[in-house]
């Protein structure tokens, strides 16, 4: 189905900073056009919506680098900063580095009636884009929660964790916020949205939670049974693996499930801005949404047993998305990290 | 055309008006428009610089001292503030005692504040753009630390700009409307002030040109005062005209009967053998055309007397001057007659105001009846008191009291001692002319004629 005309370069460097961990590239080698879009998106995930794009341009090619998100900004930033031509077009899933970086001025504005169909709090200054729509879920292993345990809400998650000796000590999981910019920026908002955070941060504390990297090895280790529950994940990887792994639950929590939206922005220096802007265009457009949807990269709640995502309670008092909007830029103040990452530390101790 | 005459079209009173409110409108709008740019701008500044100081502050309140160190717990509600600025950059900056930064961009720009200044607003740049910054400040002083830490906030000025036109654009829609009105309402006043005009055109070109009669509309006070003196204009030529037909009838009058008796004389005359009696016939022929020529002089200084009544200006002047004249004129018939006329003026100025020709004709028909149907002595005399008269005595017996009372009207006295009676219809005339009256009276066995005058004031 996916034409592979893509060369794979697997690279893995996970320690060493400002390496694409992936690289691809889609369409003819010598097309006239060529774009490079740097995104913290898989791959796996991307990949095949991208070429759905080539297939329909004859004339371009996308070179495609999968970032980290941390990387991806700091990259992203230098190039800002000296002028340097980088990516043409910047998708992360951490979206308040991609506001701090429109702030800075480093991204160049596009208008279009594609962008011109998202809603206010999806787009900023014409020149960020939320391009995708995925729940933050929880995930957990089907066959070692009985229906009773399974944490509908964060309260239920608190419930859990509470008693001395449970078994889910030290088998709940999430991202560590200090090496994802996608697990900060769910934490700080979680911070926002309720006071529930403060005690759940303290009973992973107690509990012996594990804070850890990345999506694909969390999920993996609840498949494996190593974890029973995986807290704030983003729901495109936890819906593709749950699709292969029956084992595999996921869930939209109750309370209130936050929603996001992955930023888009062209670069200020960008050399193929118009390739950029009609790849983003492409992103917007109904054909680029089926498939960004096909790839669970869109993901509309449905509250029917029969959808891949548990929902409990009303979609519409659950959504909370997270606006694109500069008030992301408290995210990024050092203070305001320093201050959060104690609390984080002081919850997860390091493991030395 | 010859009826337009020497009338020429210039500019129409409402296009005048229409220039004259255009004008105004258009360097009224340009002024306003400067003055709403000015005030968009000033107005959307102080707006947007509460925002500034508001988020500032906001940031200066979560600044908490631990271990000695400032922290700054970035509030999210100073960013959703900012936010109302919906596309523009924001820029922050917490800087310490030190001139260290503590946290945010230390690339903000921070101005040296003076002591004391809690906070200060100015210009800079974000990037490429203009941006405005304000600077606040909030003092510690905690046994671990001490000392100002300085806020600076500053965004971009897209709002700033689109409030400031907004403001400007709405003023000018709100200014262009009142111009609007203001320019219909010029325009209905003024075609209304000026509807009299074309009516009162259309009345005088639909009249008969023997009606004289005053125009009677109604009209706004500028257009009624040249109603007026329309009015005044076809009275006076009235006047004239019921003037001139009084001439003529006196004239057709008064020259039938001397014309009729002369044509019978004549007519004696020719059939009469007898030279005496022929003599005596061709020499009351004589007489009688003597008297017809008196009678056409009198009708034509009558006639005279009447048109310089509308006329001739009244100019300020001495009656004993007028006096003068009058026994000048009159010194022919007097001398012929060989009776002195006796002339009675004071030694100080009479003055009045009036025509010095018809005054000098009306002292002379006194005069001229006085020789003729009076005795001698004749005094001619002006006196001053409470009126100026011009007067004439002399010791016959005057005229009986109610031809006296009809003295002026036409034909008083007409046949009866041979005079026509226009002499004192003169006099009387002309002292209707000068506001005065002609006044008659016995008085010491004398009979006083005489023309009173108001005094005029110099």
């Amino acid at each position: 189905m996916i034409r592979l005309a893509m060369i794979l370069a697997c690279l893995w460097h996970p320690a060493a900073a400002q390496t694409a961990e992936l690289t691809a590239q889609f369409g003819p080698p010598d097309a006239p056009r060529t774009a490079l879009l740097r995104s913290t998106t898989d791959l796996a995930a991307l990949g095949p919506v991208i070429e759905a794009y080539v297939e329909t341009r004859q004339d371009t090619r996308i070179v495609y680098e999968q970032w980290g998100s941390n990387d991806l900004y700091a990259l992203t930033a230098r190039d800002c900063r000296k002028g340097r031509m980088g990516a043409d077009l910047v998708i992360s899933s951490a979206v308040h580095q991609i506001v701090d970086l429109v702030n800075e001025g480093c991204a160049a504005s596009h208008a279009s009636e594609a962008t011109a169909t998202l809603p206010p709090e999806l787009a900023w200054r014409d020149q960020l884009w939320g391009v995708t729509r995925e729940p933050i879920v929880v995930v957990y292993n089907r066959d070692l929660l009985a229906p009773a345990e399974v944490p509908r809400s964060r309260f239920d998650l608190l419930d859990l964790l509470r008693p001395a000796g449970s078994r889910f000590a030290g088998r709940v999981a999430t991202y560590d916020i200090e090496e994802s910019g996608l697990g900060f920026l769910l934490a700080f908002s979680d911070s926002l949205e309720a006071t529930t955070f403060g005690g759940l941060m303290e009973a992973f504390g107690r509990s012996g939670a594990i804070a850890t990297c990345c999506s694909a090895e969390i999920i993996d280790r609840v498949a494996s049974g190593e974890y029973l529950v995986a807290y704030n994940v983003l729901g495109s990887y936890a819906l593709q693996r749950a699709r292969q792994d029956p084992r595999l639950a996921v869930l939209a929590p109750e309370d209130y499930t936050l929603i996001l939206s992955r930023a888009a922005m062209i670069p200020a220096g960008s050399a193929a801005a118009r390739v950029a802007a009609d790849l983003l265009d492409y992103l917007l457009s109904p054909t680029g949404r089926a498939m960004l949807e096909a790839q669970d990269l869109i993901v509309h709640l449905k509250e029917e047993d029969t959808s891949a995502i548990e929902v409990f309670g009303t979609v519409e008092t659950l959504e909370r998305p997270i606006g694109l909007n500069p008030t992301l830029l408290v995210a990024m103040d050092s203070d305001k990290r320093e201050i959060f990452i104690r609390r984080w530390r002081d919850a997860f101790p390091q493991p030395d | 055309m010859p009826e337009a005459g020497g009338v020429r079209a210039t500019l129409s009173l409402k296009n005048r008006v229409a220039l004259a409110v255009g004008a105004v409108l258009v360097l009224g709008g340009a002024l306003v428009l400067i003055a709403a740019l000015a005030y968009g701008r000033q107005a959307a500044r102080e707006a947007f610089d509460r925002l500034l100081i508001g988020a500032a502050a906001d940031i200066a309140r979560t600044i908490s001292i631990r271990d000695g160190v400032p922290m700054v717990d970035m509030p999210v509600s100073a960013f959703e503030l900012l936010s109302l600025a919906a596309d523009d950059r924001i820029r922050y900056r917490v800087v310490g005692p030190d001139g260290a930064t503590l946290t945010g961009d230390a690339d903000t720009p921070l101005l040296a504040a003076g002591p004391g200044v809690e906070s200060m607003f100015y210009d800079g740049t974000f990037g490429d753009e203009p941006a405005r910054y304000v600077a606040f400040t909030r003092r510690f002083a905690e046994r671990s630390f001490s000392g100002p830490v300085r806020v600076v906030v500053g965004h971009t000025l897209l709002a700033r700009r689109e409030l400031a036109r907004d403001i400007a654009q709405n003023a000018l829609i709100v200014l262009g409307a009142a111009g609007t009105v203001m320019a219909l309402f010029a325009w209905m006043v003024v075609s209304r002030a000026l509807r009299p005009l074309p009516r009162i055109g259309e009345t005088l070109a639909v009249r008969e040109p023997t009606d004289l009669t005053p125009l009677s509309l109604s009209a706004p006070k500028e257009v009624a005062a040249m109603l007026t003196a329309l009015n005044a204009f076809m009275v006076r030529l009235d006047r004239q005209n019921i003037a001139t037909d009084k001439l003529i009838t006196d004239a057709a009058h008064q020259m039938r009967t001397p014309v009729a008796a002369i044509r019978v004389q004549a007519q004696l005359a020719s059939i009469e053998n007898d030279t005496d009696r022929r003599d005596r016939i061709v020499a009351r022929i004589q007489d009688r055309a003597a008297g017809l020529g008196r009678l056409l002089d009198q009708l034509l200084s009558r006639a005279m007397i009447i048109h310089r009544a509308d006329t001739a200006p009244a100019t300020p002047l001495d009656l004993r001057d007028v006096a003068v004249e009058i026994v000048e004129k009159t010194d022919d018939i007097f001398v012929e007659a060989g009776i002195e006329v006796m002339l009675d003026i004071p030694d100080h100025p009479v003055r009045v105001r009036g025509d010095a020709l018809s005054l000098v004709e009306a002292g002379r028909n006194l005069l001229s009846n006085a020789l003729r149907h009076g005795k001698p002595p004749i005094r001619l005399g002006v006196t001053q008191g409470s009126l100026v008269t011009l007067w004439v005595s002399d010791c016959g017996d005057g005229l009986p009291p109610d031809t006296a009372r009809n003295a002026g009207e036409r034909f008083a006295r007409s046949g009866a001692a041979g005079g026509s009676g226009i002499g004192l219809a003169i006099v009387s005339e002309v002292a209707e002319g000068h506001g005065g009256r002609l006044a008659m009276e016995h008085r010491d066995g004398q009979f006083v004629a005489a023309l009173e005058l108001p005094r005029f004031a110099a």
